[in-house]
């Protein structure tokens, strides 16, 4: 009784070795199953999601124009004092004095990417790139300003 | 390995607390099997474990006190970093917690698409701990077989949440976005590739005969014992513990949905194993019946751009993949939270590891460790 329930233990155990072995060599030999991507090689065919968020852009137009009032939405949305907005006084060609934006600085360094600075625009202003390769060789230069210089915002945003 | 580890030179230590021929070693807070920044203070005779003392505090970054200084639209995104395994989970807490304390009514859609999320957050996480438990027990290959199915999972929430671990995708009211258009096409593909490949889970991993003999019998944990140490989650339900706050106090569209709450009785490390790995499939049997019927509508209540909850004290508990969250706010009427408190499972099941432990060698300490399926950053906070 002893010697069957012994021969019956090594005969499961080495079945159970088996199957996984089996399911081993099925891999060995089908290569193309495999999945996995060789990042730096691929990175003319890879392309992330449309919603990936990579850092905060500010799109602008051909005209050289953008959507941003300078209304610190994003600046008291964000939880990481990352967005900090300089505005100035545009002269208006009736002579009235408005609020505009002088400067969008974006610390990168600080952006945790949680998207609340883009759902806080009430002016669809700023949105997620698609750049994740961001490491540089000094902190500074992760200090951005996002609105382009010369440029204005677009006629009819208020 | 003899540089991982340290012998503790104290005098008070080495002389009067222990016994003759005890050594007292530090394993981590640097140490590969512990998966972060864990710090087990291990006392041994020979092979076999004495005594276990964790010492926390190592990745500690005070988020209950960060989240005084945040408002109830901000505070929801640092949760994502306590328990980043369930970050869905988390968010889903912190956001129902919230919504119950300004009532606000989620739309249904919403609720679906929360739910579909929450529960692929659990394969997602199951997947992980399963190849990370492989991995403790010195089987190297499952970690991949286990990446490839999550990797899928990764690629559908970057898709829809713009994220693949740190999602911020719950907010007070809904969700933040609406589901991306191929999110049900891409959901069906990964339950079919899912499907084909569970069983090879089963063959590679838990009819082993290594993998049993490791596993059957270790780190045993009565019901008694589970439930007087707090333990929920596939720890205590692998003690036998009738715990699922899917089941006992369902939230959302839980009481819409079968789904049976998987329940081990035998308490050992197999049992907290196989509660996982069918609790995987029960998932997949939520997302089934929920991913054909998305109802149409809003996916976001529409709430007031600053959030002010009345005074008073909010509590709400769900279901993670590690087990109970609870998030208790204490409001007093303005803008930020006066005090929030995360209840968070791993810090209860970690306290059940010395007990677990005693008495067995060396070996069987970080196996059962693995099955205690322990995420640092959750246990710190």
């Amino acid at each position: 009784m002893f010697l069957k329930e012994y021969l019956s233990d090594i005969y499961h155990a080495t079945k159970s070795l088996l199957t996984g072995m089996k399911r081993t060599g099925y891999y060995f030999v089908h290569p193309k199953e495999i999945i996995t991507e060789q990042y730096p090689d691929n990175r003319e065919t890879l392309k992330m999601a449309d919603r990936f968020r990579g850092e905060v852009i500010m799109p602008h137009d051909a005209n050289n124009e953008h959507a941003c009032t300078g209304c610190t939405a994003c600046e008291l949305a964000c939880p990481n004092a990352t967005i900090k907005i300089i505005t100035k006084f545009d002269v208006t060609p009736e002579g009235k004095k408005k609020k505009a934006l002088d400067t969008f600085v974006y610390h990168l360094e600080l952006c945790t990417m949680c998207n609340l600075c883009v759902e806080a625009c009430p002016t669809d202003a700023i949105k997620m790139g698609q750049n994740f390769e961001h490491s540089v060789y000094d902190r500074s230069m992760l200090l951005k300003k996002l609105n382009k210089p010369g440029s204005k915002i677009r006629e009819g945003v208020e | 390995m003899y540089s991982q580890t340290e012998i503790l030179k104290e005098p008070e230590i080495n002389s009067s607390n222990s016994a003759e021929g005890e050594l007292v070693i530090n394993i981590g807070p640097q140490h590969p099997a512990t998966h972060g920044v864990l710090h087990l203070v291990v006392t041994l005779n020979g092979e076999t474990v004495k005594k276990v003392e964790p010492h926390l505090g190592y990745i500690h970054r005070s988020i209950e006190k960060m989240c005084e200084s945040l408002s109830y639209r901000q505070f929801i995104y640092v949760t994502s970093r306590m328990d980043y395994l369930s970050a869905h989970v988390n968010n889903h807490a912190c956001a129902m917690t919230v919504e119950k304390a300004m009532q606000i009514e989620v739309p249904t859609r919403a609720q679906y698409i929360r739910v579909i999320m929450d529960e692929l957050t659990r394969i997602a996480s199951h997947e992980l701990w399963w190849g990370a438990l492989a991995m403790d027990l010195g089987a190297f290959t499952p970690f991949f077989y286990a990446f490839r199915e999550r990797e899928t999972i990764n690629d559908i929430m970057e898709q829809t949440c713009g994220a693949r671990l740190t999602m911020n995708y719950m907010v007070p009211g809904g969700v933040m976005a609406d589901i991306h258009p191929s999110f049900q096409q891409k959901v069906k593909d990964f339950i079919k590739l899912f499907k084909s490949n569970i069983d090879e889970y089963d063959e590679l991993v838990t009819g082993s005969v290594i993998f049993q003999s490791r596993m059957k019998g270790v780190g045993c944990l009565s019901k008694e014992d589970a439930i007087s140490y707090g333990c929920t989650g596939p720890v205590a339900r692998g003690s036998g513990v009738h715990c699922d706050i899917r089941k006992i106090y369902p939230y959302e569209i839980y009481k819409q949905v079968e789904f049976n709450e998987i329940i081990e009785t035998a308490g050992d490390s197999f049992s907290r194993y196989l509660v996982r790995i069918k609790e995987m499939k029960e998932s997949i049997k939520i997302i089934e019946q929920l991913i054909d019927n998305i109802p149409e509508g809003d996916y976001q209540a529409k709430t007031k751009a600053v959030l002010k909850l009345p005074k008073g004290e909010f509590y709400t508990r769900v279901e993670t993949a590690r087990g109970e969250l609870g998030v208790y706010i204490v409001s007093e009427g303005g803008t930020t939270p006066y005090r929030i408190k995360f209840r968070s499972p791993g810090f209860s099941n970690l306290s059940a590891l010395d007990h677990m432990v005693r008495g067995s060698k060396i070996g069987d300490l970080m196996a059962t460790m693995g099955t205690l399926d322990l995420v640092i950053p959750d246990i710190d906070r």
